[in-house]
């Protein structure tokens, strides 16, 4: 027998660099002597900047009351743009010497030039990336936008980047995502030595800290996992689909501090699988390659819709398809207040998962999460999803 | 004491309600005849569809969800009916009035005549630049029975910063569409009749600019609750040849009044101007202003810049101009052929529409804002802080920090566009009266 899974000191170090993440881009500045850009939205292709010897960080909120964003932003805009915004007018980012949106939703948007005009900055950039990423003619568009995105990142830093550069960063970035994946096919066993907290943990980290230092730590979290001891009982197995959501208290609260066995098999969000499901292919135009990777990429809702020849959305394939394999029991959909795209999907959303017979719960989280609220819904949906088991 | 002016009714006022009124009814009874119809945003490109035949009816979402808002139970009803099917109360207010049309199967004319059922369009077609139009139109044609939808992505930044590469990305799309709209229609596309509808788009929305233009008169010749019925045609249908006559002729009668004082209120003693749609069932807001104020609405950045063309930013990206767009013919070119046409169509909406520049950057919105207060002599500004759309709700706040830092007086108040549940009218009254007492306006009645 191996170590006991939920000991493993890849798990605490996931945790430990989000906690201190603010800490590790300081280092990283220090030791690197390079530039640290924070970035709003997973569409930044992040490959760039890290070509041109830049650390992406990406911005998210702290979970904590504010009340300074309310002169700039209207109160019906999402609390996850609020909760980023107040970060960057109390001074949390103070170190960033960039910011950069690649065009997602109208709420980061504002954001983006708030901040850019409220938080002094040495560079901003804001990309024109295509909203329709499912038409024939997106990745094309957006390889221009990259040509331009390429070159403004040289002028700034000071940099050339070379083909050379662009591979090794793609190389770095495929890997980290072959890595979680691989971590992921360890949440299809009937007791996935992983919980949905530490996976959540793991995606996020990815985003905060340089990708080579967490590849290290992926592989031997990899070594460790394939005769990890599970010393919890697995229960129900659920999937969570919804907006982005960082929010670890309320996997915890699911996990483990509830009546009945739950664990989260799957994350269908930007601070999971969305994220780095999909790798850059390489071919000999390097832009052209990552620009079909972020086209090509498990879509945002903001950005799925039918077009020319494809008619439906193509992330309900993608749940479809990991409802199945991670042998999903029930849904909890996941819904950031006010987060449009998402709620432009639910009503389709749970007809999907009505179809799929996969029982699902809706829960609409803000800032700060209500999680004695919560416990109560989602024991009650682990209550009746175990009824079939109680009577037959 | 307020000034005199004289006041006389529009002579075109009618031709734009019968106009208005007889679309609808176009829509409801084309498949009578055989004809196309198709739904999609009021920012769609128009003009295209238009190559299908002289018999393709359009309905847009935006116009119809205000007409179902201004009929306050109907919109209740269909509100409701969205929100049981699990629909978010935050969404757009249009869409949610037109979702819920959907799910009661009925459709309201301008009339409030509510006629069943709701007519089912051939496709769907729309742009896409908010967050909301394209899953719009995919959810209502999945509601109606898997309509097919198309949507273009216009999401290529403002029109200053426009490029060959980015007119070509939407050229093509465009192109594709004339394809998918063939496949489905199974009719034969006319480049003729699509060279006519461009035409006609550009005359409409540079006329409608020039119309507006005129408004910076003393006293003003039109007031904006008669403008949000005078612009309707160019959400409705602005690619029609009518609608773009219709405009010229409303053109040469406002010029008129011009000339000979024409007021649109007979004591206009303040002038002032707001930013977003208004709450369509509470447009006496308006009407309160002018009869207790002597307060006359100019215009908006919403009225003038939802489909009015206007040359905009400057390459610099520094200064808005608000003058007139020119059409194909005032610039000098000659559309002949498909390509030229989309082309044109592509470029003129990308470059010249005030409501596809400033979604991009709050500093476009504050120097297009100012320039306006001061190219049409206002006084202060009064917002609507309007839920019911995230795009025009966008930099709203930013662009009220902005003008107050200029000196500009403003007043907020809280509404919804399209959902009449969500509007407090005596509040509004007070904030109203509160503002224009620190102004020190008084009341027309206290003078």
């Amino acid at each position: 027998m191996g170590k006991k899974a939920e000991e493993l000191p890849q798990y605490k170090q996931f945790a430990e660099w989000i906690e201190n993440r603010h800490d590790y881009a300081k280092k990283w500045q220090q030791n690197n002597g390079g530039k640290v850009v924070g970035y709003l939205c997973t569409y930044v292709p992040e490959e760039i900047l890290y070509a041109g010897g830049v650390l992406p960080v990406r911005i998210l909120g702290s979970h904590e009351p504010e009340s300074i964003t309310r002169p700039y932003l209207h109160d019906m805009y999402c609390p996850f743009c609020h909760d980023c915004l107040a970060q960057g007018l109390e001074g949390r980012f103070d170190y960033l010497d960039g910011i950069m949106l690649a065009q997602s939703c109208l709420h980061l948007r504002q954001v983006f030039f708030t901040w850019e005009e409220r938080v002094p900055v040495d560079w901003s950039y804001y990309m024109h990336f295509p909203h329709g990423v499912n038409n024939n003619h997106a990745a094309e568009y957006l390889k221009g936008e990259l040509e331009k995105f390429k070159v403004a990142v040289e002028e700034w830093t000071g940099t050339t980047i070379t083909n050379k550069e662009l591979d090794d960063a793609i190389e770095v970035y495929n890997k980290n995502r072959q890595l979680m994946k691989q971590v992921y096919e360890f949440r299809k066993l009937e007791n996935p030595p992983i919980t949905g907290l530490h996976a959540m943990e793991m995606v996020i980290s990815s985003q905060m800290v340089d990708k080579k230092e967490h590849n290290e730590v992926l592989e031997s979290l990899l070594e460790d996992l394939k005769d990890a001891e599970v010393d919890r009982d697995t229960g129900t197995r659920l999937m969570i689909i919804g907006s982005e959501d960082d929010d670890r208290e309320f996997f915890k609260m699911v996990e483990y501090e509830q009546n009945y066995s739950a664990t989260f098999v799957f994350e269908e969000h930007c601070t999971g699988a969305r994220y780095f499901w999909d790798e850059v292919r390489p071919e000999e135009d390097r832009l052209m390659a990552i620009a079909k990777r972020y086209v090509n990429r498990v879509p945002c809702p903001a950005k799925d819709w039918p077009t020319y020849g494809f008619y439906g959305r193509r992330r309900f394939n993608w749940i479809e398809k990991w409802v199945k394999e991670f042998n999903v029991d029930g849904a909890i959909i996941m819904q950031q207040k006010f987060c449009d795209p998402h709620e432009l999907d639910i009503p389709s959303l749970r007809e999907l998962l009505d179809n799929l017979n996969i029982p699902h719960l809706f829960l609409e989280f803000d800032i700060t999460v209500p999680v004695g609220q919560f416990r109560t819904r989602v024991e009650a949906f682990l209550e009746s999803i175990g009824e079939d088991d109680l009577f037959f | 004491m307020a000034k005199e002016f004289k006041v006389e009714p529009l002579k075109v006022w009618n031709d734009f309600k019968k106009y208005r009124e007889q679309y609808y009814r176009d829509y409801l009874e084309a498949k009578d005849n055989g004809a196309v119809r198709w739904a999609g945003s009021a920012w769609a490109f128009d003009a295209v569809p238009a190559g299908l035949g002289e018999d393709v009816y359009p309905l847009t979402g935006e116009p119809y969800g205000a007409t179902v808002a201004f009929f306050k139970d109907f919109s209740r009803r269909a509100l409701e009916k969205a929100e049981r099917a699990g629909v978010p109360r935050d969404l757009c207010g249009y869409l949610r009035n037109y979702w819920g049309s959907i799910m009661m199967d009925k459709y309201v004319l301008t009339d409030g005549t509510e006629v069943e059922p709701f007519p089912k369009p051939d496709f769907n077609y729309t742009i896409h630049i908010c967050c909301t139009h394209a899953k719009w139109y995919h959810r209502a044609g999945e509601l109606e029975g898997d309509v097919p939808t198309y949507a273009v992505d216009i999401s290529v930044g403002p029109g200053y910063l426009l490029d060959d590469r980015k007119i070509n990305y939407v050229v093509r799309q465009l192109e594709d569409s004339i394809k998918w709209m063939e496949q489905i229609t199974g009719r034969e596309y006319d480049d003729e009749l699509l060279i006519k509808a461009v035409l006609a788009e550009a005359d409409s929305m540079s006329t409608w600019a020039k119309i507006c233009k005129l408004n910076q008169n003393i006293p003003a010749p039109l007031e904006e609750k008669s403008m949000f019925t005078l612009y309707a045609l160019l959400v409705l249908h602005r690619a029609d040849p009518r609608v773009a006559e219709l405009y010229n002729k409303l053109y040469e009668e406002t010029q008129d009044r011009v000339k000979r004082g024409i007021g649109a209120i007979n004591n206009e003693q303040f002038r002032f101007l707001t930013d977003n749609p208004p709450p369509w069932a509470f447009l006496n807001v308006y009407r309160y202003l002018e009869k207790e104020y002597g307060a006359v609405s100019l215009g908006s950045v919403y009225t003038f810049g939802l489909e009015g063309a206007w040359l905009g930013m400057d390459e610099k990206g520094e200064t808005w101009r608000w003058e007139p767009a020119p059409t194909p013919e005032e610039a000098g070119v000659e559309i002949s052929n498909r390509e030229d046409a989309l082309r044109w169509t592509a470029e003129f909406n990308l470059r010249y529409r005030p409501g596809w520049q400033h979604p991009y950057s709050h500093k476009i919105r504050k120097i297009e804002t100012l320039q306006m207060i001061k190219d049409w002599k206002a006084d202060a500004m009064i917002m609507h802080l309007n839920r019911g759309c995230e795009l025009w709700a966008m930099s709203e706040l930013e662009v009220r920090d902005y003008l107050v830092k200029h000196n500009i007086p403003v007043a907020t108040y809280e509404g919804n566009m399209a959902d009449p549940r969500e509007f407090d009218e005596a509040r509004t009254w007070n904030v109203i009266d509160s503002f224009m007492e620190s102004l020190g306006i008084k009341k027309l009645s206290k003078q």
